[in-house]
């Protein structure tokens, strides 16, 4: 037998009821999981830094620059699981020459490059233009000259030049939240406006997606913040812990609450698709959807939270359990993303049966595929670290 | 910027806005609904409009049209690839539906329930719709999947960026990722042949004439006095694809 | 204008031009003459090779078989129904042989009882009873069916 079809003679084996022939195969992998994972991240860390700016909150101050980061970090990487799960990955050019107006992913491509290009990069531009400037005088060799270029020939220094780079800064943050919510409501829509597919079909879809996306945005921040301070040997600012804990609880509320409701809703419309809904997620999905979706993803950081909000017990006590939290919630939300892609092939459109998911190890669409492109991120933060420190920018 | 100079570029920026401020919706909404006839709802032009017709009464279940369908048009012959295939229902007394189509047929049926069991069965066989509102065309971000002048919903495999968007969103189950091509594929209504005059390969091979391809536009033709002869359905309605596929007895427990 | 906003502006003219004529340059030569596709996308699916070639192109040299099957109830069915699509045999028979199907369940493809089968439709026989030890065709002549091999 043909290795490549091993493993879908072996899911042909565990189908249960009926499936469309071509629906054995399924056709969107752990790939397309991560790539609303990986957005949602930017938009969530970028909220995240919104919020900051616009809100001036003091103890968040010092994560608002490593949000910035990170957001871009993530960005530059997130459409690249889409790219490379593509059949013909050499073609995606296609989808910026010809988009069809008609098509949910080929406007993604130009939120993507409205966000990241208007947004993202000239937000962090106007942060550090000054930094540049003062950097490329102080730097010798080639550093000099890599600065000299990122100030794209901007060298003003006086008071008015920088009043400007704020003034234009935090007009671009204002302009940012709605695109960061556009951005990430828009991934949403992809899913949500799939009307061949019950599980996916709901205009809840974009909220949803935006909220899960903000709470998993800023449990990165949190374990982003908190990975930095070790490895820099600094100590852990509690009040910015504290205080991101708090908005992660908050908008893990609206998160929960809006997930349950689409669910609730589901229930009680009960129609055509319900049944096979129902099995589905006391069968397949009992493990990804109850167990690490909800219960670690949700409910067990709301109770750890919740009890934050009136008791403090001991520094030490919440900085572990802020760092646990930060992954738990990561993984919650991972597995959310799960659901929604893996679960929404495992079952027919026939509505008459269930197909099951290989995860392979290796190959174009396997694990370590995947967990390269998460991977990939952290080491390119590390290099916008060792580039923009924002540890050496100036005060100003 | 360089807007003036492409215009095309500005049109699809202006599309673009449309689409965000949900023009889209909009447009889609304002189409009449006609679910039950979309042969009588169709744009105007003489060329022929393809729609099919499938006479369930007729099907003995042979699927030697999605044999031939396989060879036609080099399908993978694995049981996970197909652009036709048919389907066995089995309603059982109790009230259980049993579907089957263990390699979508082409190996030959059998009947798991016993004769005593069974209230009623049949077969349904399966191919792409062509919907006159197709999803699939909808959604494909490259414009890979198109619907000809005469209303047939192509693939262009050469520029297919294989991104699977088309598979999820065709409620029919009717496509596929080609496995070597590595694109889409689906039902092409036989375009090579039915371009050239001869009938599409399943529908020539049909041993009991289960299967007719014709003109919608023609009131005088083969498919428009089978739809004017016979109670006809498309499947899932409810859809709005405007499917043009017309199945005669079909029964509402098909999906 | 803040010499920011200056440097921006230029930067962007720049990625914008280059976007342009990058678009320009791949853009398919044929794509947006009929709708949002390439053109040519529809003459390459006209040229595949039509593989069942048809009855009539059977009866160019057959023609015995094929009027001795119009006399029983095989009369409408096409030779490549069992004998596989034709195109490479009609341009080298020598080297391109069909199939010429023997096993019982070839047969019962079409003739398996079946609930599902309309008796008006079809003729159908219990594969599993009738007959079990030998071929269909080592009786029936597979053209003419209902006449027997003596
Ligand atoms: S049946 Fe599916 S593949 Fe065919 S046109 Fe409709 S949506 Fe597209
Ligand atoms: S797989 Fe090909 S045809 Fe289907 S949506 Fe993607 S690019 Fe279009
Ligand atoms: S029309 Fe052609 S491509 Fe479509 S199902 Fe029939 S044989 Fe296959």
């Amino acid at each position: 037998m043909d290795p490549r079809y091993e493993s879908l003679y072996e899911a042909l084996k565990n189908v249960h009821g009926y499936i469309y022939p071509n629906e054995i195969s399924l056709t969107w992998s752990i790939l397309i999981v991560e790539y609303p994972y990986i957005t949602g991240l930017v938009a969530g860390a970028f909220i995240l830094a919104s919020l900051n700016r616009v809100f001036k909150i003091k103890a968040l101050e010092p994560t608002y620059i490593i949000s910035l980061l990170t957001a871009f970090a993530f960005l530059l990487v997130a459409t690249m699981p889409l790219i490379s799960h593509l059949g013909k990955p050499l073609r995606f050019w296609e989808i910026m020459i010809t988009p069809h107006s008609t098509s949910a992913m080929a406007i993604f491509g130009f939120v993507y490059l409205w966000y990241l290009m208007i947004v993202l990069l000239l937000e962090i531009w106007f942060d550090y233009r000054y930094d540049f400037v003062i950097w490329s005088r102080e730097k010798k060799g080639v550093m000099k000259y890599v600065y000299k270029i990122l100030t794209l020939g901007a060298m003003g220094t006086s008071e008015k030049d920088l009043k400007w780079d704020k003034k234009i800064g935090y007009f671009i943050t204002v302009v940012g939240i709605p695109s960061a919510f556009l951005l990430h409501g828009y991934v949403g829509f992809i899913f949500g406006s799939v009307k061949a597919n019950p599980w996916w079909s709901s205009v809840m879809m974009p909220v949803i997606f935006l909220f899960s996306a903000m709470v998993s945005g800023i449990a990165l921040v949190l374990f982003v913040y908190m990975g930095i301070n070790f490895i820099r040997k600094k100590v852990q600012n509690m009040p910015t812990l504290d205080s991101i804990g708090k908005y992660l609880f908050y908008i893990l509320i609206i998160d929960f609450t809006l997930e349950s409701l689409d669910q609730i809703h589901r229930i009680y419309e009960a129609n055509e698709s319900f049944e096979i809904l129902s099995m589905l997620v006391s069968g397949k999905l009992f493990f990804t959807l109850g167990i690490m979706q909800i219960t670690v993803g949700t409910l067990i950081p709301l109770l750890i939270l919740g009890f934050f909000q009136f008791f403090k017990p001991a520094d030490k006590i919440r900085r572990i359990a802020y760092f646990l939290i930060s992954i738990f919630v990561l993984t919650g939300v991972f597995f959310m993303r799960w659901n929604v892609v893996i679960g929404g092939q495992l079952f027919s459109k026939s509505l008459h049966g269930f197909t099951t998911y290989n995860l392979g190890f290796g190959g174009q669409e396997g694990f370590l595929m995947a967990l390269f492109w998460m991977i990939i991120p952290f080491g390119i933060l590390a290099f916008l670290l060792w580039l923009l420190p924002p540890w050496k920018k100036a005060v100003h | 910027m360089n807007l003036k100079t492409e215009k095309s570029s500005r049109r699809q920026f202006l599309n673009t806005v449309a689409l965000l401020t949900g023009g889209l919706l909009v447009s889609s909404v304002t189409k009449p609904f006609n679910g039950l006839l979309a042969a009588s709802n169709k744009p105007e032009g003489n060329e022929p409009w393809y729609g099919i017709g499938i006479d369930i009464e007729k099907c003995i279940g042979c699927a030697r049209c999605a044999n031939a369908c396989k060879e036609e048009n080099d399908v993978p012959r694995e049981p996970f690839y197909f652009r036709s295939w048919v389907e066995q229902y089995t309603i059982k007394n109790n009230g259980e539906i049993i579907v089957e189509s263990p390699n979508g047929g082409i190996d030959g049926f059998s009947q798991s329930v016993p004769d005593e069991d069974i209230f009623k069965s049949f077969f349904v066989p399966k191919m792409c719709n062509h919907c006159s509102k197709s999803p699939c065309v909808q959604v494909c971000p490259v414009g890979a999947t198109f619907e000809s002048k005469e209303g047939v919903v192509l693939v262009d495999s050469n520029y297919c960026i294989g991104c699977g968007y088309c598979v999820q969103a065709c409620p029919y189950g009717c496509r596929y990722i080609h496995p070597e091509k590595k694109t889409a594929d689906k039902c092409s209504l036989c375009y090579h042949r039915i371009s050239k005059g001869i009938a599409p390969a399943c529908m020539e091979i049909c041993p009991n004439d289960a299967r007719i391809f014709g003109n919608l536009r023609d009131k005088e033709g083969e498919l428009v006095k089978f739809l004017k002869e016979h109670t006809c359905h498309v499947l899932k309605p409810e859809m709005n694809t405007g499917s043009k596929l017309f199945y005669n007895a079909l029964n509402q427990e098909v999906k | 204008m803040p010499q920011q906003i200056k440097k921006l502006l230029i930067v962007f003219t720049i990625i914008f031009g280059i976007f342009f004529i990058i678009k320009y340059a791949l853009k398919p030569k044929s794509f947006g003459e009929f709708g949002h596709y390439r053109g040519l996308a529809i003459i390459e699916n006209e040229n595949k090779q039509v593989k069942y070639v048809g009855t009539e192109a059977c009866n160019d040299c057959h023609d015995d078989i094929v009027s001795y099957k119009k006399e029983g109830p095989h009369v409408n069915l096409q030779c490549e129904v069992c004998h596989g699509p034709g195109y490479l045999h009609i341009q080298d028979p020598e080297t391109n042989k069909l199939i010429i199907p023997s096993k019982r369940e070839k047969c019962g493809i079409c003739h398996q009882k079946n609930a599902a089968r309309s008796e008006n439709n079809i003729t159908q026989v219990n594969l599993k009873e009738h007959n079990v030890e030998n071929k269909c065709i080592d009786c029936h002549k597979a053209h003419n069916p209902y006449e027997f091999k003596d």
